[in-house]
């Protein structure tokens, strides 16, 4: 029985979805290469984009494939942990924002 | 940190044969990767055989002012093989008639060789089309008496290549060791300073982009922009191309692989990039090069794996262009550095 649910040479089957789902995976992988070709926004922007929402969904193999990625691109590791900082910083907030409503609702029953 | 070459330290790796058991061990033994001789069988590409040379390749030796981690070449201060003046001669010899339309000098650093100057004189008399040497830059800065390279290069019309594996102090001198980056900031600006890379100018300076790790490298065309943008910005330095050339796993750099447990994933990255579009065009099938005792390969790696050229004609003074044309090149595993991708060779991306 396999021991844990991660495994990294898993990434590289990721275009197996497509063997039960042929119309919609190459929907998804045609819509996915679209995404990050160049546009308004770089691409290296947008692989600093997908570093940052990798960590904030924890997914072990996005994390692994736009670190590479960076890599490939030139992209600093000052950069990434930028990028990072920026996602812990919406993580974070995201919390303390509804700080706010605790407060409305306390100052509501306090007396 | 400073290195010593994998020969100083007599590393088992400083014999390319040990190299070569490990390139055909392991996962290309036991199946899990096809070996480059398969894998090019698949699209009726074995045997890649040579066509009519244009780039001629000399390395004028091992010396070098710089231990990089990476360097193929295991090059270094330690390194005493140096091409001699009557090796130099039978090169200009063979210059004189051939149909290459490029000549390649390389090292090491090649300015380091004593006869140098002399062989570049000598040599941009012939009028070879592109008369390239592969400066590594800080060589311009190490000592009073290379201050004056830009110049020299100038004067006989020189084409500068020079390696800059990042825009940034880290990365580079990461690679390539402390104070590197400044230093070739400063012999960059001193190449622009005389007209070499400036826009529209013939005095072409062009840069060449290693991976500082075990990654293969990016767009060629991307990263250019991102480093004309940056050394601009951060330097006011110009530079007319950027060659992209991925890290071949042989030397120095297939110790750092081994060292840091990258090997083999290295290795499936390779061949999962491998484009039969590079194969098409791999430097091995137009260029030849020529080793510091004047030795004949296919390319500079195989020169450093001790693979000389399959053919009767195996030195530079018994050259003969016609029966060197169509001989089956010597391949190994390594070869899949050029074809990742883009491909990879001297001259950047191939595909």
């Amino acid at each position: 029985m396999q021991k844990t649910y991660y495994d990294p040479a898993d990434l590289k089957k990721f275009g197996n979805i497509s063997d039960w789902n042929e119309e919609l995976g190459a929907k998804f992988f045609d819509y996915y290469s679209k995404v990050f070709e160049e546009g308004a926004l770089t691409a290296r922007e947008k692989s600093l984009i997908a570093l940052a929402v990798a960590h904030t969904i924890q997914c072990p193999y996005c994390i692994d494939a736009y670190t590479g990625d960076g890599l490939q691109r030139g992209i600093t590791k000052e950069e990434m942990m930028e990028a990072l900082h920026v996602a812990g910083a919406i993580r974070g907030g995201a919390s303390l924002v509804h700080g706010v409503q605790m407060m409305n609702k306390v100052n509501k029953l306090d007396m | 940190m400073t290195i010593k070459s994998l020969h100083k330290r007599e590393s088992d790796l400083a014999q390319s044969k040990n190299q070569l058991e490990i390139l055909s061990n392991g996962i290309f033994r036991n199946g899990d990767l096809p070996k480059f001789k398969d894998k090019i069988a698949e699209t009726n590409q074995f045997p890649l055989k040579a066509k009519p040379l244009e780039i001629l390749q000399i390395n004028v030796g091992y010396m070098c002012n710089q231990v990089c981690k990476h360097c193929h070449v295991d090059a270094g201060p330690d390194r005493k093989e140096i091409m001699t003046r009557e090796t130099m001669q039978q090169c200009l010899d063979v210059i004189k008639n051939t149909g290459a339309h490029t000549l390649d000098l390389t090292g090491g650093a090649p300015e380091m060789n004593p006869n140098f100057r002399w062989f570049v004189e000598e040599a941009s008399k012939i009028g070879v089309k592109d008369f390239i040497v592969r400066s590594n830059l800080t060589i311009i800065r190490a000592n009073k008496k290379y201050h004056d390279l830009p110049e020299f290069f100038k004067k006989h019309k020189v084409h500068v290549v020079s390696s800059m594996p990042h825009w940034t102090r880290g990365k580079t001198d990461k690679q390539r060791g402390d104070g590197v980056f400044d230093s070739s900031i400063k012999a960059l600006q001193e190449l622009n300073a005389v007209g070499y890379g400036m826009p529209g100018s013939d005095l072409k300076l062009d840069l060449v982009y290693n991976p500082s790790g075990a990654f293969l490298p990016g767009d060629q065309a991307s990263m250019e922009k991102d480093f004309k943008k940056a050394l601009l910005e951060d330097f006011n330095i110009h530079f007319h191309n950027l060659f992209a050339i991925t890290n071949l796993p042989i030397s120095r750099f297939l110790e750092y692989l081994i060292a840091s447990e990258n090997y083999e994933d290295y290795m499936y990255n390779l061949v999962e990039a491998y484009n039969p579009a590079a194969v098409a065009n791999v430097m091995c099938t137009n260029t030849l090069s020529v080793s510091w005792d004047g030795y004949l390969y296919d390319c500079d790696f195989n020169q450093m794996l001790e693979l000389p050229v399959n053919s009767n004609v195996k030195h530079i003074s018994e050259y003969n262009e016609d029966l060197l044309e169509g001989r089956e090149i010597v391949i190994s595993q390594h070869c899949y550095g050029c074809t990742a991708g883009a491909g990879s060779s001297c001259q950047g991306s191939v595909a």
